[in-house]
């Protein structure tokens, strides 16, 4: 794969570099598309080279020029997380914005107990954010400027009986970036938190009981606006923050009996 | 080495704070420092490029995403002969040690650029200029040799005549053939600290021009001011100011002259206000009705006098305004520096002039320089003058800025004119293939070919003309 080299950035044409992880589709390739409209030169990875691919070539249709490129990545290959963070820096000419977006949901039925899906759950929504967040939290640290998106839900705000492993994956994302907020604000740095309630993405395909359901762009556009204003914490769309509000104050005793 | 490349990751900005690149920032100490840096680079498959004082007004001294030394970590006076006035450094000795260090003894550096915390890296790879271009040349000319090491594992010795391709190549070359650990330069006699100023007002660019060219042949060093706000029959009007360096005997304490406190720069202005308050005061002037009051302001006041003034004083004028370029504000300063042979110089700055007033964006500072031809390779100079135009960057006008600089360089190519590696931030790949030509581009490749066969030294500058 030949790609140009990305846009130099001049005082007259300065550029912001952003890595979006998890960009192939859904909230990812929408944010992507909304990143490169607004300038950004872009590092896509996802594991899905054809879907990047069409992507990119789109994104640097319309731009005009080579914004976007992409890196073809398993998020739980943890040992190549360095190597490529650097060359993807070298590639962009510096970082701005960084965005976990990678997460997966597993169906486990209502009786199952099943480590294998537990641990690919945890692997791809938390721990792969960890291998990213660490250098890249160190980085920012020491240039002491920088952005940190991590998109996760509001399913980790209670454990549900339907999804022990996605919802105990969401929670532990949540507290593992409101630390790196506490950790890096006062570095310059800004953590933003993001808790979509339901988007129609791939993960939503044959999901019962759903309402609100808003598109991947209502959802991109939201996180863009909490990333100009440097929000700590947003919920798309933002009423479910009031949901969540009654929700993480059911009492145990009624929760326990509740099926959804 | 550190533990991990990451901690290392730091945002660096160009000297007009109008461009921000981080790099993994490495401090070597020596040329084993260097040697392991070269192999990192390798090793991590980053690339490698070298800064010194960070005073270039572009992206020569950023590598973003890369790796980039910091030189003045490698600032040693290895060797100073007050009888010849030779001296051999390290390549992070700032201009302002080695004056110095070496006046109390009568001698001053041949060519120095207007400021003074410069490295002798950063002069020898942007072979810099003073106000005595058309008379000493540039920094290279002082030049008795160097050793540099290349990535391709050489150390190499060059003087004018020794491997004197890459003398002349590496000198100017932007740091981007190798890297140099030490320098040896032949100083000038002077017998006195001070030198005489002689300060007049021209009235429009012709006489300011013929003004420059006439006292070039008069005085040591020569320098106009260019007021860039005023417009019509008044266009290019100015203030020049010449100087020559004053022997001993017309000075009544000579010696005491000589001496650093002597030349030193006062730390307070009027005794009480400490200078780095001074670019506050400034900043609301900074806006195109501030500075032509300012401008008109200084050219009516303006009177033709002579006076005596220390060589730190004359040279390193703005150094007097700790960060001065920070009064220009969140968005920076960018510099325009066109050089243009006598004959066609007169009518291409008119026309640039004109086009800065009819699209409103002033210039805020117009410096006018007398310079010759010299022998470097990605040499800017021709024997003729020099316009330096420093703009303020907003949000708003980037987009315009960008477009009447693209037009200045069609002007100026035209013109037959050329440009400088260390100031202009928007030239263009094409741009320097026009005014360098394609022998002089095919000659440094051959070099970087042979000095850097794996492309490690790359700067943003670099990438962004040479690979662009």
């Amino acid at each position: 794969m030949t790609v140009p080299p990305s846009p130099s950035a001049t005082p007259l044409t300065p550029r912001k570099r952003a890595i979006l992880i998890g960009a192939s589709s859904g909230i990812g390739a929408a944010l992507a598309r909304k990143l490169a409209k607004e300038g950004y030169t872009l590092a896509l990875l996802a594991r899905r080279e054809e879907l990047l691919r069409t992507l990119c070539d789109e994104i640097n249709a319309d731009a005009g020029e080579p914004l976007a490129r992409y890196y073809v990545h398993d998020v739980t290959h943890f040992d190549e997380v360095p190597e490529l963070l650097r060359k993807i820096i070298a590639d962009l000419g510096g970082l701005d914005l960084f965005i976990y977006n990678t997460g997966i949901s597993i169906r486990v039925s209502f009786k199952e107990f099943n480590f294998e899906k537990d641990r690919k759950m945890i692997e791809t929504n938390l721990l792969g954010a960890m291998a990213w967040l660490n250098p890249v939290g160190e980085m920012f640290q020491n240039m002491r400027g920088g952005q940190i998106v991590g998109i996760s839900s509001v399913a980790g705000e209670r454990g549900r009986v339907g999804t022990p492993a996605y919802n105990a994956s969401k929670a532990a994302l949540t507290c593992f970036l409101e630390s790196y907020r506490n950790r890096l604000t006062r570095r310059g740095v800004h953590v933003l938190t993001v808790k979509p309630g339901f988007v129609q993405t791939d993960m939503l395909k044959g999901a019962k009981k759903t309402f609100w359901v808003v598109s991947p762009e209502v959802a991109a556009n939201d996180i863009w606006k909490a990333i100009r204003k440097r929000k700590q914490e947003i919920y798309t769309p933002a009423r479910w923050r009031w949901v969540m509000l009654i929700i993480r104050n059911i009492p145990s005793v009624i929760f326990r009996r509740l099926t959804f | 080495m550190p533990a991990s490349i990451f901690s290392r990751f730091t945002a660096l900005e160009n000297f007009g704070h109008s461009l921000r690149a981080p790099s993994y920032l490495l401090a070597p100490k020596s040329e084993e420092d260097i040697a392991e840096a070269l192999d990192l680079a390798r090793r991590m498959n980053l690339r490698i490029a070298l800064r010194g004082a960070g005073r270039s007004y572009n992206d020569a001294a950023l590598n973003g995403g890369g790796i980039l030394l910091d030189m003045s970590g490698m600032n040693r006076i290895l060797e100073w002969n007050p009888e010849t006035g030779i001296v051999r450094a390290e390549p992070g000795v700032s201009l302002r040690q080695l004056w110095q260090h070496v006046l109390p003894d009568g001698w001053w550096p041949p060519v120095v650029s207007g400021t003074m915390f410069t490295t002798l890296g950063g002069c020898l790879g942007m072979n810099v200029h003073g106000k005595n271009n058309y008379q000493e040349g540039t920094f290279g000319e002082h030049v008795l040799s160097f050793t540099a090491l290349l990535p391709n594992g050489e150390r190499v010795v060059c003087t004018p005549t020794q491997e004197s391709d890459l003398f002349h190549a590496m000198i100017s070359g932007m740091g981007m053939l190798g890297i140099f650990v030490e320098v040896t330069l032949q100083l000038k006699r002077v017998s006195s600290g001070m030198v005489e100023v002689h300060a007049w007002n021209v009235p429009d660019l012709d006489a300011h021009l013929c003004a420059i060219d006439g006292g070039a042949r008069q005085y040591d060093y020569i320098v106009g001011w260019l007021d860039s706000t005023a417009r019509g029959r008044a266009l290019g009007r100015g203030q020049i100011h010449a100087a020559t360096y004053l022997p001993a005997e017309k000075v009544p304490n000579a010696n005491e002259t000589l001496q650093t406190a002597y030349q030193t720069l006062p730390s307070r202005f009027f005794g009480i206000v400490p200078k780095s308050l001074l670019q506050y005061a400034m900043r609301p002037f900074l806006n195109n009705w501030g500075v032509t009051a300012v401008n008109t302001a200084k050219y009516l006041l303006g009177r033709t006098q002579t006076y005596p003034q220390s060589h730190a004083a004359f040279h390193f004028l703005l150094d007097y305004i700790p960060d001065w370029e920070r009064a220009y504000g969140r968005e920076g300063l960018i510099q325009h520096q066109s050089f243009l042979p006598l004959d066609t110089a007169s009518d291409a700055w008119k026309e640039m002039l004109s086009i800065t007033h009819r699209r409103g964006l002033v210039s805020y500072l117009g410096v006018v320089k007398r310079h010759r031809p010299d022998s470097f390779l990605l040499t800017h100079a021709v024997d003729g003058f020099s316009l330096a135009l420093d703009f303020k960057v907003t949000r708003g006008n980037r987009a315009d800025l960008a477009a009447m600089l693209a037009d200045f360089d069609e002007i100026v190519l035209d013109a037959g004119g050329r440009f400088y590696f260390a100031k202009n931030s928007e030239t263009s790949p094409e741009t320097a293939r026009r005014f360098l030509g394609e022998e002089t581009l095919e000659k440094f490749r051959a070099l970087k070919e042979r000095c850097d066969p794996q492309n490690l030294l790359q700067s943003d500058l670099y990438r962004r003309v040479f690979l662009g």
